[in-house]
């Protein structure tokens, strides 16, 4: 077989400016998707008998599709308005489903205080960190400082009632909401020797293996018959279906390895990580609303006005922080 | 109106969706210009600010709020943003003299085809349930029957902002709207306000856990 056309092409393609890769990556993405939708929309208009089953499988396509543009666009949207606009741009969407998190955690009122400093102190602080790239005070604020001040302020309150457990929420929706989120915006704008300007990559990367290896653990789980790990937590996730989503990662993982600075076998490894962590912190997530007696966030007859945010960013919150620190550490850039 | 208060009110009216999110749930009546007295529970100043957010703009400006007069004309401010951004409906707590009505004000209002909001409580509760409601409202339904009552819930709201607390926490609230109710022939004061707070009650959403 003769390779030289395609050795050329991918020599044209590193000869690029980053800009220009960039641009391109957004092109293939959003044609990707509108060819998906077109498909759907055609597949959609065909007649059929109704088939429960089906429906369900379709309606839940069209969820993740959903999902799955809005994510896209957001992405873009981080991309060409540049570091203040990116971290804007998460720290408006930390805000949103913080305050979804905090509806479902039946807060107090000695709580106040301490939610103020959450969302009106820690959150800005947080992302103003990430905007001017200081990443040393970035990666322990929250763990660090913040751990320390929320119980303060909660103390000084004066209301001894169930302490511990009304902290250890507070503490665990800003984790989640903001310093997990806020490594989105972090990808964008780490530095990697040699690989300057292209942190776009680095997140389309993540976002790739995440959401595949989630979408094919969700389809497997329904596909293939198996026994569910937690029953009572979540009834679709089983050992098989969740190595299937590993696997799905790996593989577009590395067929992504180009885009990143990684070697083939890294680029597997680092699919891995995200794309487990992601997941796991999905079934995290599904433990925590069956603790608050939601079946997902956007649930619309739980009548918090909640529009479901969280859901879609909880893997997400997860698997960032988890991605990169791992490219943090393997590469050594120094904070 | 003029143009600063029209611009204060949708200022307020964003401030509330964005720390509160407020949606309106219109779940026993369509949202229709109809003329309505919208009856709610009271627990936080905020809360009319929530019904005013959740209704559609065409509604905002034949919809009016009931403030104290004494409390709410103590201050430039306070009395600019009842009377212009809200066009409140004042009324007075104290009689100044014996046979004044106090519900007047809001027969007017009524008489001239504004819709009211009104909490039937008369104070502020912190309590998840109502107080036993006060008698206006029956006293409204019995001169104005073609008007429709509407029970409202507002939910979450006090934990926006707590009694004695001054900056709002964002929390998601939801104000829903239930099933008009009527004044039966014949039926008792008190049966009525009863049946009034239940039908309130009953539109609360269910989201304790089990």
């Amino acid at each position: 077989m003769n390779t030289a056309p395609v050795v050329n092409f991918f020599r044209r393609l590193a000869a690029l400016s980053a800009d220009q890769q960039v641009s391109l990556l957004f092109a293939i993405l959003f044609g990707l998707l509108a060819l998906i939708s077109i498909g759907g929309l055609l597949y959609s208009l065909k007649d059929r008998e109704p088939d429960k089953r089906r429906d369900d499988n379709w309606r839940q396509f069209s969820r993740d599709l959903k999902a799955l543009w809005f994510g896209s666009i957001m992405f873009w949207i981080a991309w060409v308005s540049g570091p203040i606009g990116s971290t804007l741009l998460f720290g408006v969407f930390s805000f949103l489903i913080l305050r979804e998190f905090v509806t479902l955690m039946h807060t107090v009122r000695a709580d106040h205080r301490s939610l103020i400093l959450a969302f009106f102190v820690v959150l800005p602080l947080q992302y103003l960190l990430v905007g001017t790239r200081r990443f040393d005070l970035f990666s322990v604020l929250i763990p660090v400082y913040g751990f320390v001040a929320i119980p303060v302020a909660s103390a000084l309150a004066g209301d001894p009632k169930r302490y511990l457990e009304r902290n250890a929420k507070i503490q665990w929706g800003i984790m989640v909401c903001v310093y997990g989120l806020s490594h989105a915006p972090a990808l964008l704008l780490l530095d990697v020797k040699g690989y300057e300007g292209r942190g776009a990559f680095l997140l389309f990367f993540l976002v790739m293996v995440v959401g595949v290896g989630q979408i094919v653990q969700e389809v497997a789980s329904r596909s293939v018959r198996s026994r569910p790990v937690a029953r009572r937590i979540s009834r679709s996730f089983s050992l098989r279906a969740w190595w299937l989503g590993l696997l799905a990662a790996a593989i577009t993982g590395m067929l992504l390895y180009w885009i990143t600075p990684f070697k083939v076998g890294q680029a597997l490894v680092m699919a891995v990580v995200a794309a487990g962590a992601g997941t796991l912190g999905g079934l995290v997530m599904k433990a925590l609303k069956r603790d608050a007696g939601v079946i997902y966030w956007g649930n619309r007859s739980s009548i918090t006005g909640a529009i479901g945010l969280l859901d879609r960013a909880a893997v997400m919150c997860f698997a960032a922080p988890v991605f990169f620190h791992s490219v943090r550490w393997y590469f050594k850039v120094s904070l | 109106m003029s143009y600063a208060a029209d611009a204060t009110g949708l200022v307020l009216a964003s401030l509330a969706r964005l720390i509160t999110g407020t949606q309106g749930h219109w779940k026993g009546c369509p949202p229709t210009a109809q003329q309505r007295i919208y009856f709610a529970n009271h627990q936080s100043h905020f809360d009319w600010v929530l019904i005013w957010a959740a209704l559609p703009r065409e509604l905002r400006a034949t919809t009016r709020p009931i403030a104290a007069r004494d409390y709410w004309t103590s201050s430039k401010l306070k009395g600019w943003l009842t009377a212009a951004v809200f066009n409140a409906v004042y009324v007075s707590r104290t009689r100044t003299t014996p046979d004044e009505d106090p519900l007047e004000p809001l027969v007017d209002a009524l008489a001239g085809g504004y819709s009211l909001v009104i909490f039937p409580e008369g104070t502020r509760s912190n309590k998840g349930e109502p107080q036993a409601f006060k008698a206006g409202l029956y006293h409204l339904a019995q001169q104005f029957p073609e008007v429709e009552l509407i029970p409202t819930w507002i939910d979450n709201v006090q934990r926006v902002m707590p009694k004695g607390e001054v900056v709002p926490v964002p929390i998601l609230c939801t104000v829903t709207f239930g099933e008009p109710l009527r004044l039966q022939q014949g039926e008792d004061k008190r049966a009525f306000l009863d049946r009034a707070r239940k039908a309130v009650l009953a539109q609360r959403p269910m989201t304790e856990p089990a």
